[in-house]
This record gives C-alpha cells, structure tokens and sequence, in this order.
C-alpha cells in the first residue's frame, strides 16, 4: 500500500544520543535512512555547528555525499528568531527579517526546501521575507504546535498574509502534538517521580479524555491543592490539546510539511496519546501529499531514570506511519 | 531538559583561585553565549557570586560580562564547557555538594528556561 503522503525523519528525533555524543550527524542519517523514510529534517542549531552562518563547501560536500550513500533527501530546515539574543534589546523588524534570510541561505546551500518557522515569527515578519524564500524557492511554514492550533487567532493572522499574497512558499506546518486525546503517560509519569499527587494526575488525566476544557480542570485542581507540582499536572491538559483533525480540511494546500511528534511509542506501533489512525485517515482522505517527518521528544520525559532508545522510538513510528498508508 | 547531563563530575578541579566543573548546556541546541542570562554555582549550600564564575568554551575564556555580550560565539549542543570559579578561602579537598543553575533567554518561550541540577562531586 502506498500514497503520495512521505515520511521523513527529523534528526531532533535522535537528540539524547547526538547530545551524549553516542550518535553523530552521519549516524543520526544512516538511523533514518534503515526505516525506510527517504527525508531528512534537521534542526540546523542542533546538527551543524555554526549554524545558520553557511557551513564550509567542505562541510557541504560532505553532507550531499551522505544524501546519496544512503539516499535521503533534505526535506526541511527548522530555524529560530531569537529576538533577545542581545540583552536588554529587541530585534526590530529589519534584524529579525535579516536573521530569518540567513536561516534561508543556510537551508539553500544544503538543499532543504522547507523551512520551519517559529511560531513567535509575527505574519509582518514573514511577509518581508517572502519574496527572498520565493527566490530561493523555500516553503516557509509556521509551525502550528500545541497549545496553538491551525485555527487559532495567530494562525488566522498568518493565513490572512497566505491568502492576501497569494503566494506558494508559505503555509503551515502541523505539530501532531496537537492531537493528543490522551495525556502523554511519560509527562505524566515524570511528574509523579517530582513529587505531584498521583490521585490529582489520574484526575487530569481523565478529564482530559473526557475532552473537558483545560481551564475547567485547572480550576478545579487548583481546589484541591495549592501545591504547584500539582497545577503544573493540570496545565499539561492545556499544553497537550486535542482538537477534531477535520480541523486541517480547510487548510490542506496550505500544509507544506508535517511535524509527526511522538513521545511514546508502544511496541504495536501505536503512540500512546495521538491516535494517528484518525488524523492520517483526514490527511489520505483529503489528498495530503507532502512529507510527514517523525520527531521523537519523548526522552526529556524519561531520561531521568530510563535509558533512552531514540532509535526503536523512530522506528516503531516510521513503521506506524507506514501501517497506515504513508511512503512505500 | 538535560538536567542529569549539566554537571560533568569527571572535570571537577581545585585550581589557585577557587575550583573548575565541566558542564552542558541544557538545551535541544546551541545558543550564542549572549542567551546564557544567568550560571549560578552553589557550593554546600552556598550560593556564589554569578560574577565569579567564568565560562571557557571554544578555547576562549569569557567572564560574565564578556559572556552577556558575545553574538557570535557559540556553546553548542553536548559541548562540555568549563566552568572556572573564583573562591576565596580554603576549598576542602574530598566531596562537596554542587548545585548548577543555568537560565538561558529563548525568543519564543514566553518564560524563562531555568533548568536546576545538584550532585554530589568530588573536587580534589
């Protein structure tokens, strides 16, 4: 079974290792490559030194030779607006227009034709730089992550600048964080192990399948306990949303790329908290044809008492999307 | 995020003016050194100045107010830094309990991201 959905992997995916130094860049694409997925996205700050300054022709040579040797292709780039990277200043416009065109530049030279887009880019921004994505012929996509959704009043602001210019190289990018129907278990759990109640967790947590709005379940454990372990436990409700995935229909042409965020892969091959089945069935059904790239951030949670495997974690997921219908 | 990794026990040195740690950025990637707004090191419970504590990376040493201006130099992600801090007095040899905060400003949390270790070292 096939379609014209692809998977990718996000080489953030592989992040405990690459840290520990136990992975480097050359086997954070050689794991991809052995799923199956044939795209690669990075987080450029993470994977390449230096990054977004342009990396050495070495550097770029090196990087389309392990494309071929294990033939992938650069699917997408993430980048970062750090507005107060100076202390004490705000970027204007023009700074921050002039950091995101270097992000483009970078992505350009090692071949990615996505770029992922902080969500804290403001629509102003990303307008002044459409014309120099269209130019190096990028998609910009904002990252629609949770507790955003593709229909919030960011993202209307930023759909209005997509429509009102027309253009192809900007839409969206959704985070499949944000259908979480269950809690992630391994927030949950870590939780606990810092001390929150574990009668109030069981408590959020069955609110929150119940589809019980996240204010409502705040309020009420902030009756129940004044502890602020305890709320953070409710607001893990508010962070982790689920909203109806027949919420992407409308936007579809606008959906350049795919966050495939899991943080708990079972054994079957199913995420313990987004039921992928649901949310891929709207994507096939409504003609979705881009990349959907694995991003595993599950080891944060559980790197405090568990050894991490990034590696099984992206590959029971790649298997999942492949179950499904996604790639070959 | 990354806490367990922060503090690398293995480079943890008495030197002439008070004592060394490794450590590792907490985050997903790196940041220019500007971003890092705060190291505090605590030491049996006793929290030393920020303006005490030095950071050398990349073969360079930067003291805080060099650190809070540098744009371009960058603690990567992984990279172990050495922290050199200055402390008077006489440091016991033998076990110490060392705290390690660091508060790095990242343009789109809308908070501050403090990440909080402590372990139990021996500096010698």
């Amino acid at each position: 079974m096939s379609s014209n959905i692809k998977r990718a992997v996000s080489l953030y995916s592989y992040q405990e290792e690459f840290f520990l130094k136990k992975m480097n860049l050359e086997d954070c694409i050689a794991a991809a490559a052995a799923t199956g997925a044939t795209g690669i996205e990075i987080v450029g700050e993470q994977s390449v030194p230096g990054c977004p300054k342009l990396p050495s022709d070495a550097f770029v040579d090196q990087w389309f030779g392990w494309m071929d040797k294990y033939k992938v292709t650069p699917v997408a780039h993430d980048m970062f607006l750090d507005y107060n990277k100076k202390k004490g200043h705000y970027w204007s416009d023009d700074e921050a227009v002039e950091s995101f065109k270097q992000d483009i530049r970078f992505a350009h030279k090692l071949g990615f034709k996505v770029i992922r887009v902080i969500v804290n880019t403001t629509p102003q921004i990303i307008e002044k730089v459409i014309p120099f994505a269209e130019d190096h012929d990028i998609k910009l996509g904002i990252e629609v992550h949770a507790p955003w959704n593709i229909n919030s009043a960011w993202m209307e602001r930023h759909w209005d600048v997509m429509e009102r210019t027309g253009t192809k190289h900007f839409g969206f990018i959704p985070d499949m964080g944000g259908f979480c129907r269950r809690l992630p278990r391994v927030q949950v759990d870590r939780m606990i192990r810092n001390g929150a109640d574990p009668e109030i967790a069981k408590f959020v947590c069955e609110q929150h399948e119940k589809g019980i709005m996240a204010e409502y379940t705040i309020f009420e454990v902030s009756r129940m306990s004044n502890r602020r372990i305890d709320m953070a436990v409710a607001e893990l409700s508010r962070h982790n949303t689920f909203v109806n995935p027949l919420s992407l229909v409308p936007h579809i042409d606008r959906i350049v790329h795919i966050h495939g965020k899991c943080l708990e892969m079972l054994e079957d091959c199913t995420e313990y908290s987004i039921p992928y089945n649901e949310v891929v069935a709207v994507l096939l059904k409504h003609g979705y044809n881009g990349y959907i790239a694995t991003e595993y951030e599950g080891n944060r949670h559980i790197q405090d008492v568990y050894e991490v495997d990034s590696v099984e974690q992206v590959r029971r997921h790649q298997q999942m999307l492949k179950n499904l219908g996604c790639g070959i | 995020m990354y806490e367990k990794y922060m503090i690398v026990p293995e480079l943890a040195k008495k030197t002439e003016k008070g004592f060394e740690i490794g450590a590792r950025l907490p985050y997903y990637r790196g940041v220019s050194l500007s971003m890092v707004e705060e190291i505090e090191v605590t030491l049996d419970g006793e929290t030393l100045p920020q303006s005490d504590v030095s950071i050398l990376i990349n073969g360079k040493t930067y003291n805080l107010e060099q650190r809070e201006n540098e744009l371009d130099d960058r603690w990567e992600m992984g990279e172990v830094a050495t922290l050199a801090i200055a402390k008077s007095g006489e440091l016991p040899a033998g076990e110490h309990k060392l705290g390690l905060k660091i508060n790095l400003r990242i343009g789109y949390m809308p908070f501050p991201s403090i990440r909080i270790a402590e372990r139990n070292i021996i500096i010698n």
